[in-house]
């Protein structure tokens, strides 16, 4: 880390642990549940939510001074709005068959609470480097929660991983099918992603008994 | 009977939090509380029966491929037919978004202070509430035919959420006096009786699906009536009893799709 002093680094190292924006900060938890059962599609929202979060911090720090406070809300709004059209653009073109997936969720990172509660809590009253490091290190604690729903969830409930065949065939009976396995298929329902996140939260708040809130 | 249908759908069935998470941040945030969970819901309610309406037309008449025929040739648009705005539909439905909630408070701080006092400090917040843009976005994904059509769907889906936050709000409230694992207090537990919540909501899935029309109704009566409590013990499990029974087309798509694997 000759790069980053030790200040900057912890901008980064920050959110991937105790102070993750989804299971601490409660911010972007729309997005985190409604794309994860497949890893794919997890990947690339987080890629998209880093793009998006990293430049959108540049930006609005840049303006950080001669935005009026009253009218900053919308002046965030179509800052952000602008860069995930390029996303979605960008997805439409190259990965079609992935934005049809993602349908609306892409559109829906605009209004994800993590990207406008950075730019309120930091972007608006740092410079632009310091930014664009706490972007970065909040969309990969994203990212990192993401990751971890999104294998769960295709692992037990396709039995793949990044649509390979991780487990065996399921039809022809091969690898741990042989012996009975089966895959659980509600594991891909929706309502499983609030469950899995929770039994994150539950390990994570476990394991640092700081983070243990009141009743 | 098509708006009576869609007013379900979209309260039971495609609920906004349990069927698509939206606005699940504000969801968590303010459902301490059931007083302050009511202010939220009814403000959601009010904004997306606006803005959901607002936007029908902004994309009907300016964003769609082809909404600009109307306009006078003399304004020398050339190809209108074939012009196609709608990668501005982001932009154009979030600025919507946050000029209306700016406007509604205005207007309700003028009109009506008593109401400006339970909403006021909850419209801010919902500029940002993915429901909202959720609302707006799915309506033109889903492509829905009429202005009157969106207004049903937007004052539909907005019940729908907060039919949910009431709900769990009275949960969390009860949810004090047990005792919960310490680590899992507050966020965790929360994430978790959402999730059962959901799965419950799954069993409404066979609602609008077939038979004919006496059952519809039966069925749509049946669901009004577990509604009544939504915070009660029983009727989540009655609910989640439901599940086994009922057919529901997602499970009935995630099923086609795991034998395709």
């Amino acid at each position: 880390m000759a790069l980053l002093s030790k200040k900057d680094a912890k901008l980064i190292i920050d959110p991937l642990t105790d102070n993750n924006p989804i299971t601490i900060q409660v911010l972007g938890i729309c997005s985190a549940l409604a794309i994860t059962a497949e890893l794919q599609a997890s990947i690339v929202m987080s890629v998209s939510v880093l793009f998006v979060l990293g430049l959108g911090n540049v930006v609005i720090s840049l303006m950080r001074n001669i935005i009026p406070s009253k009218i900053r809300i919308i002046v965030q709004l179509i800052v952000v709005a602008t860069l995930v059209i390029i996303v979605d653009l960008v997805l439409k073109a190259f990965a079609y068959e992935l934005s049809k997936t993602l349908s609306v969720f892409v559109g829906l990172i605009i209004t994800n609470c993590i990207i406008m509660g950075r730019f309120e809590a930091f972007a608006l009253g740092n410079g632009p480097w310091k930014s664009f490091l706490d972007g970065i290190g909040n969309s990969l604690g994203y990212a990192v929660i993401l990751i971890i729903v999104g294998f769960f969830r295709e692992l037990l409930g396709s039995g793949t991983l990044l649509g390979i065949q991780v487990l065996g065939d399921p039809i022809e009976k091969t690898g741990l099918y042989s012996i009975g396995y089966e895959n659980n298929g509600f594991m891909l329902l929706s309502p499983m992603a609030l469950i899995v996140v929770g039994l994150i939260i539950w390990v994570q708040r476990s394991r640092n008994q700081a983070l243990i809130e009141e009743n | 009977m098509e708006h009576l249908e869609l007013f379900f759908k979209s309260i039971f069935i495609d609920n906004m939090v349990f069927a698509t998470f939206l606005g699940m941040c504000s969801y968590l945030a303010v459902s301490k509380k059931v007083t302050t969970a009511v202010g939220l819901g009814a403000a959601v309610i009010f904004v997306l029966a606006v803005t959901v309406p607002l936007n029908w037309l902004l994309d009907q008449y300016l964003l769609q491929e082809g909404a600009l025929v109307w306009l006078d040739p003399k304004y020398g648009v050339d190809g209108s037919e074939t012009l196609d705005l709608s990668f501005l539909s982001f932009i154009m439905f979030i600025a919507t978004i946050a000029t209306m909630v700016q406007l509604v408070e205005i207007v309700v701080e003028k009109f009506s202070p008593s109401l400006y006092n339970s909403l006021g400090i909850f419209l801010p917040l919902i500029a940002v509430n993915c429901a909202i843009l959720g609302g707006s976005l799915f309506m033109q994904s889903r492509e829905i035919p009429s202005l009157g059509l969106a207004l049903t769907y937007g004052i539909g889906s907005g019940i729908g959420w907060f039919l949910a936050i009431l709900a769990i709000a009275a949960i969390r409230e009860k949810i004090r006096y047990s005792s919960v694992p310490p680590a899992l207090r507050g966020l965790g537990i929360t994430f978790i009786i959402t999730g059962l919540m959901a799965i419950g909501f799954m069993s409404f899935g066979g609602m609008l699906t077939g038979g004919d029309e006496d059952k519809k109704e039966q069925t749509t009566e049946a669901a009004s009536l577990i509604k009544l409590e939504p915070s009660s013990e029983s009727t989540d499990k009655q609910i989640t009893t439901e599940i086994a029974e009922k057919e529901d087309t997602n499970v009935v798509a995630e099923n086609i799709k795991e034998t395709e694997n």
